[in-house]
């Protein structure tokens, strides 16, 4: 796009729609948005699969299982008959999408349908937990930057002292604290094994990487010549806010979102590897890496297989950050790269 | 005197039973041929390095309750008496250390008399004396050990000292005389295990002047063969020969090989397997890693050693909260689970037995029945586990009116237990209960599930003998005086108590004061009982496995300690 072209297109369209137009040609938005259309979709048809393909409960223990592999019935957990006879080895992949695709875990669970189980979990748990934390980060960071004075000094000490515990030994210490009764607040009560748990935990700890340079960014505005002329006007408070200050806040809260939904995934996979996000039998990739640790020797797909779609998923959604940073961006844009 | 003679016997009696138990042949014969043999000096020198994910906390003999590290008291602490070295049944023996001989009893079994061994010196060069042997007695009050109030309640004086140990004074229970080198121990009833509890390293003798607070990583002057020279538990731990030591008795603190044994810790099992495999450590202390297990029976296959154990892996279930108040509720449980799956998860036949009895296989009052698989009742049990009854224990959740309820299994975050536990949860889930697992740390796990006010309704669990006989399973796990509500060290998880079956226990202990073999054919009556009652869901006996490089010689397996590491050679 040459600068003449991009100038026009700059006064004759809003700024989402142009973004949305360099984001539909831009590669980087197009292979990664591929990536993750792919994984959502495999994630969402978990139950089809296990239901339909693999007819299997992958949340029920099988130790006793037996398959058909080229006519000869084999146990999915295999008992070593060399040497001292010592150990029981789950069952390989057997590359048959219908019976153990990538083999079984230590349970004799098909580790196929839990991994497309494990990723519907922590795309729920990181997109639900990285919105729960742009929303309130968004909310704290216009009432302190708008407010100032007191408000902002609460609130600010508020976000320094989240910001003071490195993000992971705060969600641990939260998840260990919580995960054994559970969380209630009022007439909310989070049971222990609930998603909801993780979800809050992983919002709550991220909201301070978002809330203050927002807030930042709102008292930079707060003193500029529209806003002030809008409040020489007399407007409402709201309007100023959603008017003036949201609009002009908008593109660096789009471009956090991928990035703290990346976050948010890899915290609960990690939180999941540790024991503390989401609580067996459920599965989360997390919690397949950590299945899989048992195995590491004999079946290290278990392990590998969830390993590499969180790696898919969190590159394809900075990936997507980048392109849509760069979208949102006028000296990109004036730049027309 | 002939009283004190028919006491003793009865301990050679219990020894003679356990011994007949695990081999099938009379105690003389069997301890000869497990005797150790006689010490080889041109195997003597080098350092045994062993390995191991953490250290086990405190040093101190008397607080330290893990069996890592009760496998080394005995190379370096000695008590008046000891379980003897060797192999086999032999290992269950009570055999006299730093006293001369086993007690003379008297007053009904109620006066131990013990003659101290003279010329015996501390790791630091002080002699050993009865002062010692007093002030040691009163420490286990002093530094709260563990089985205070559990093995040596039952000495004259110890309920005062329970209640105050700062200032535990035995005077009435340790009576000692420097001039003739003799105690006496006052106990207020005649106790059948009191040998075995006087073995155990709680019960090992120390300076005088040690302090009366657990010594933490304070070291402890020894009178073993081996002394400590330092440790740190994020490090190491090491241990040099005493100086002072001269050997005494073969059975009792044979002289050692190794000049150094060196406990390395911060190693995880994966890198202890790889370590032991290359050479570069004689031993890993932490279980084999199961995708491991494999490979060392295969490639490794000599330098592992399989070994019974008299342990049992199992599930309390709290009969005071809901759903397991009910007696059908934990019978189910019984019925439900597949001990053969929970087998497959600790790592296949080779490592583990299903059972269903309390009391392990060879071991004292051990009787073969399971009153809970297929075509079994607890009134009608068959032989041995064969098949869990998954429709029967369906009916017993719906006849007891709790199905829909929910349980919440607690378990150790390790592999092993929460493999444990995700298997649980599914067999309580398919037979009408809603189950969650909670994993929490290992290091707080076992008080968490003694602690009633954490209203823990079934956990997994694991008991190892302290001693070999029957008490120390049953009474110690189901007995009234175990259970102490909103405590952490209430070792009776599952709040049973029987009063019928506690009297039933205080008879078998006082039978086996005369009469072994009624007392254990008690014993076994009160498993059966005690099963029909399903406080717990026994799973199986495990079995010890040690993988010890190529280079490491001369492994012997005692029952009581496992491998004797200062018997390992390395020249």
């Amino acid at each position: 796009m040459g600068l003449k072209d991009s100038s026009e297109a700059i006064f004759s369209e809003s700024p989402g729609k142009i973004a949305l137009r360099i984001l539909a040609k831009d590669k980087r938005s197009i292979i990664s948005l591929s990536i993750l259309g792919v994984i959502i979709f495999l994630s969402f048809m978990a139950p089809v699969f296990s239901h339909y393909v693999a007819n299997t409960n992958p949340f029920e223990s099988s130790l006793n299982a037996t398959i058909i592999i080229h006519g000869a019935e084999k146990p999915v957990l295999e008992a070593s008959t060399t040497g001292l006879g010592l150990g029981v080895t789950p069952i390989g992949p057997t590359w048959n999408i219908r019976s153990y695709f990538l083999g079984a875990d230590g349970q004799g669970r098909d580790v196929m349908a839990r991994l497309l189980y494990g990723g519907r979990s922590t795309l729920i748990i990181g997109t639900t937990a990285g919105l729960l934390c742009i929303f309130f980060s968004l909310l704290i960071g216009i009432i302190a930057g708008y407010r100032r004075g007191w408000i902002d000094a609460v609130l600010s000490r508020i976000l320094d002292i989240i910001w003071a515990f490195p993000v992971y030994l705060l969600a641990i210490s939260l998840s260990v604290v919580l995960l054994t009764s559970g969380l209630s607040i009022g007439f909310i009560h989070l049971g222990p094994g609930s998603f909801a748990l993780p979800i809050v935990i992983i919002g709550v700890v991220y909201i301070p990487y978002v809330a203050r340079p927002i807030r930042a960014q709102v008292l930079a505005l707060r003193e500029r010549e529209f806003v002030r002329a809008a409040v020489g006007t007399g407007a409402k408070h709201s309007t100023i806010i959603f008017r003036e200050i949201l609009p002009n806040v908008m593109p660096s809260v789009i471009v956090f979102i991928p990035i703290i939904v990346s976050l948010s995934m890899l915290t609960e996979s990690a939180l999941s590897f540790l024991s503390i996000g989401v609580q067996p039998p459920a599965a989360s990739w997390g919690t397949i890496i950590n299945d899989g640790l048992a195995l590491l020797y004999t079946r290290p797909i278990v392990g590998l297989a969830p390993g590499l779609m969180i790696v898919f998923t969190a590159a394809a959604l900075n990936l997507y950050g980048d392109a849509v940073r760069d979208a949102l961006d006028p000296k990109t844009r004036a730049r027309g790269d | 005197m002939h009283r004190h003679i028919k006491v003793l016997s009865s301990f050679a009696g219990i020894a003679a039973l356990i011994v007949s138990a695990v081999v099938g042949t009379s105690s003389a014969s069997a301890a000869a041929a497990g005797a150790l043999a006689p010490y080889d000096a041109k195997h003597a020198g080098g350092t045994v390095t062993l390995v191991a994910q953490a250290a086990a906390g405190t040093l101190d003999p008397k607080v330290n309750y893990t069996a890592q590290f009760w496998q080394l008291y005995q190379a370096t602490y000695d008590g008046l008496l000891t379980f003897s070295y060797g192999s086999g049944a032999t290992t269950f023996v009570v055999v006299p250390d730093l006293a001369e001989a086993l007690p003379v009893s008297s007053n009904g079994g109620k006066t131990l008399t013990f003659k101290l061994r003279s010329g015996i010196k501390f790791s630091n060069g002080k002699p050993v004396t009865v002062a010692d042997v007093k002030a040691s007695f009163e420490r286990i009050f002093k530094v709260s050990s563990p089985t205070a109030g559990s093995f040596y309640n039952g000495i004259v004086g110890a309920a005062a000292c329970l209640k105050t140990p700062a200032t535990c004074k035995l005077d009435k229970g340790i009576v000692v005389n420097a001039a003739k080198n003799t105690i006496v121990m006052n106990l207020v009833a005649a106790d059948e295990t009191i040998l075995s509890k006087l073995a155990v390293p709680h019960a090992v003798i120390n300076p005088a002047s040690s302090p009366s607070k657990d010594a933490g990583t304070t070291i402890i002057p020894t009178t073993g063969a081996y002394m400590f020279k330092s440790y740190n538990p994020n490090k190491s731990l090491v241990m040099v020969r005493n100086p002072y030591y001269k050997e005494w008795s073969h059975a009792a603190q044979p002289q050692g090989y190794p000049d150094q044994i060196l406990f390395k810790f911060g190693i995880t099992p994966t890198a202890q397997v790889t370590a032991v495999e290359n050479n570069q450590a004689n031993w890993a202390y932490d279980p084999i890693p199961a995708d491991r297990l494999n490979e060392i029976g295969t490639k490794y296959a000599s330098q592992v050693h399989v070994n019974p154990l008299t342990a049992m892996w199992y599930l309390p279930m709290n009969v005071n909260i809901a759903p397991f108040n009910n007696v059908k509720a934990r019978q189910a449980v019984n019925y439900a689970i597949d001990r053969a799956a929970m087998v497959k998860i600790f790592g296949g036949t080779q490592l583990a037995g299903p059972v269903c009895s309390f009391l392990p296989p060879n071991f004292p009052g051990h009787v073969d029945y399971c009153g809970y698989t297929k075509g079994a009742t607890p009134a009608k049990p068959a032989k041995a586990w064969t098949a869990p009854d998954l429709e029967l224990a369906k009916q017993l959740v719906k006849d007891s009116g709790t199905a829909g309820q929910e349980v919440g299994i607690v378990v150790s975050d390790d592999d092993v237990n929460k493999q444990m536990g995700v298997y649980l949860q599914s067999v309580l889930t398919s037979i009408g209960y809603k189950a969650t697992v909670k994993p929490i740390s290992g290091n707080i796990q076992f008080t968490y599930i003694q602690n009633t006010s954490n209203k823990v309704q079934i956990s997994v669990s694991q008991w190892y003998q302290d001693y070999p006989a029957a008490s120390d399973f049953l009474d110690v796990l189901l007995g009234c005086a175990s259970f102490t509500p909103n405590s952490d060290s209430s070792i009776n998880m599952s709040g049973y108590c029987n009063k019928a079956l506690d009297a039933k226990m205080a008879k078998a202990k006082t039978l086996g004061l005369t009469d072994p073999v009624a007392a254990n054919k008690l014993w076994g009556q009160i498993d059966q009982e005690v099963m029909a009652d399903a406080p717990v869901a026994v799973v199986f006996t495990p079995k010890q496995l040690d993988f010890i490089s190529s280079g490491t010689k001369n492994y012997i397996f005692s029952l009581q300690y496992k491998m004797f590491v200062s018997q390992l050679q390395v020249k």
